[in-house]
């Protein structure tokens, strides 16, 4: 399936259009979208990069922003490279692409790899542009797939795609501004900035290692109105006392499943607020956004066609035809989608009644003696109890007795027993989740542990015991 | 509390929650018949590391078979020795 065909201007042009007051923040600096319809970051170096295949490797989320929009339209294709990506990663990244010039700012270390005929500096901060405006080109752009099972791959993308699912907002909606707890270098997060841009907004972004409290007091202080996160990093907040500071008119979620109670944290923190939780992947696409305050989705989004996406159930996997999805695997080795175009998620839906529950990844699951246990079934009934702000269930492997079910569970904040009292509440969490699930699904045990890791994809951290 | 006493609570408690009825509990009952079935054993070693802090199944070097209950309190009562 072609996305060709869809004429959509350049990322400059639409800064060129932002609001007057609309500005990119990260925690040193800040830019004036308007600004950059005439200014560049690239110290006059942006014709070099025309017509070219570019690695980007700048390790800020502010320089990439200004990357993005200064070569959307310019570069033949450029790779969007997230954080964390591991260097001996690079080489094959670069020969799938085709790369052949890099743009990486001060922090960017050195690297074999990165050894590339044009290597630009992003400054960061911008300068009036002397030379005229390279001649347009279209633009792909590769974003690396979130690897939650095997190794990452390159989706390829353009900018009609990758805004299919935005809808322009009304005069009526007022000047925004967006927050992200995603990076913008991957899928979820870019999604973001696009809104931003194509939204006329502002976008708080976060700096590297900056801490969630610091996080939150700048969107407090730059008055955050949308904001995004995945809901483990969502949980994370709400237990940071600095989350009172902020009161966004709307609140996203994507990247995981919402289960009820984060849906239901969030409507308690912010009363007045939006709350919707999206659905997508780098591959696929933007799905659809559910903003009924209730977890899953409405049956009668399968199998029918809302806004161009279509999606089926095959096997119990959740698939996706859409203008958003990419168009295929950079280095041409796998298929991205079937022959009819639909893209296989791999993320498990179960009907109930009238909705549609995620139930976890296909090959996320855990066998016990036979039975079929998905991890994130029972992290979403451990997370209803009001003690509980998050929860990571594994198996564990005993040679004797084969693998059980064990649960890693964060307490609230002010809700943390004491010795004799942990006891009881473990009686309790588990007295729910007998009451919620067949037996082989319960936790054979809990432990109450500080926090859980979350990855750099925002996701909660899994491994195997 | 005992590591015995500590060892039928929890069986007897696993039973309930599992809707088992459990074999009089005597040192010579064969584990296999005392009513809990594999997953509920399973859940039962989980529970006592829990409790005990110690695994010795998974810390032994050689899986070690209990047969009976006697046997069992043994294996928790020398655990992690």
């Amino acid at each position: 399936m072609s996305m060709a065909g869809v004429e959509v201007p350049s990322l400059r042009a639409f800064v060129a259009n932002a609001r007057a007051l609309a500005f990119l923040w990260d925690r040193g600096a800040s830019v004036r979208f308007t600004d950059l319809a005439r200014e560049t970051s690239l110290g006059g170096r942006l014709a070099e990069l025309s017509g070219r295949s570019v690695l980007l490797a700048t390790t800020n989320q502010l320089s990439t922003a200004l990357a993005l929009i200064e070569l959307d339209g310019i570069a033949r294709r450029f790779v969007v490279l997230p954080p964390d990506v591991e260097a001996d990663r690079l080489g094959a990244m670069i020969a799938a692409a085709e790369v052949n010039a890099a743009v990486i700012d001060e922090g960017t270390a050195a690297a074999p790899a990165l050894a590339l005929p044009v290597r630009v500096t992003c400054a960061g901060a911008i300068a009036p542009m002397k030379e005229a405006l390279p001649a347009r080109a279209a633009t792909e752009w590769l974003l690396m797939t979130s690897g939650t099972t095997g190794a990452p791959k390159l989706a390829v993308h353009n900018l009609a795609a990758l805004t299919a699912a935005i809808v322009a907002p009304s005069a009526a909606d007022g000047a925004a501004v967006w927050g992200t707890f995603y990076d913008i270098r991957r899928y979820g997060g870019l999604q973001i900035f696009l809104r931003a841009v194509l939204g006329r907004a502002s976008l708080v972004l976060s700096s590297a290692g900056e801490p969630v409290a610091d996080h939150l007091a700048r969107l407090a202080q730059y008055g955050v109105t949308h904001l995004s996160g995945t809901p483990s990093q969502w949980r994370r907040a709400l237990m940071s006392p600095a989350i009172r500071g902020i009161a966004p008119r709307y609140v996203r979620l994507s990247g995981e499943i919402a289960d009820q109670a984060i849906l239901d944290a969030l409507r308690a923190a912010f009363p007045r607020a939006v709350i919707g939780h999206a659905y997508a992947s780098t591959e696929a696409g933007v799905a659809f956004d559910v903003n009924d305050g209730l977890a899953g989705f409405p049956a009668g989004y399968v199998g029918s066609v809302r806004d161009g996406v279509e999606m089926k159930v095959v096997d119990g996997s959740l698939r996706i035809r859409s203008p958003g999805a990419a168009s295929r695997y950079a280095g041409g080795v796998a298929k991205l989608a079937d022959a009819d175009g639909f893209v296989d998620t791999g993320d498990i839906v179960e009907l109930r009644g009238d909705r549609y529950y995620f139930a976890g990844r296909n090959g996320g699951i855990i066998n016990i003696g036979g039975l079929k246990v998905h991890p994130e079934e029972v992290e979403a009934v451990i997370n209803r109890h009001p003690s509980v702000r998050m929860s990571l269930v594994r198996r564990k492997q005993s040679p004797v007795t084969g693998s059980i079910v064990v649960a890693e569970v964060v307490l609230e904040p002010d809700r943390q027993p004491d010795g004799p009292r942990q006891s009881a509440l473990k009686d309790d969490i588990l007295k729910l989740c007998r009451e919620a699930l067949p037996r082989h699904k319960v936790p054979a045990a809990i432990s109450f542990v500080p926090a859980l890791n979350v990855a750099a994809t925002g996701k909660l951290l899994r491994r195997q015991g | 509390m005992s590591v015995k006493l500590t060892i039928i609570e929890q069986m007897e408690r696993i039973a309930r929650e599992h809707g088992k009825i459990l074999a009089p509990l005597k040192e010579d009952l064969v584990l296999a018949d005392c009513g809990l079935d594999s997953l509920g054993f399973a859940v039962l070693v989980a529970r006592l590391e829990d409790s005990l802090g110690v695994d010795p199944f998974t810390a032994a070097e050689d899986a070690v078979f209990p047969v009976t209950l006697g046997e069992f309190v043994k294996v928790y009562e020398h655990g992690g020795r």
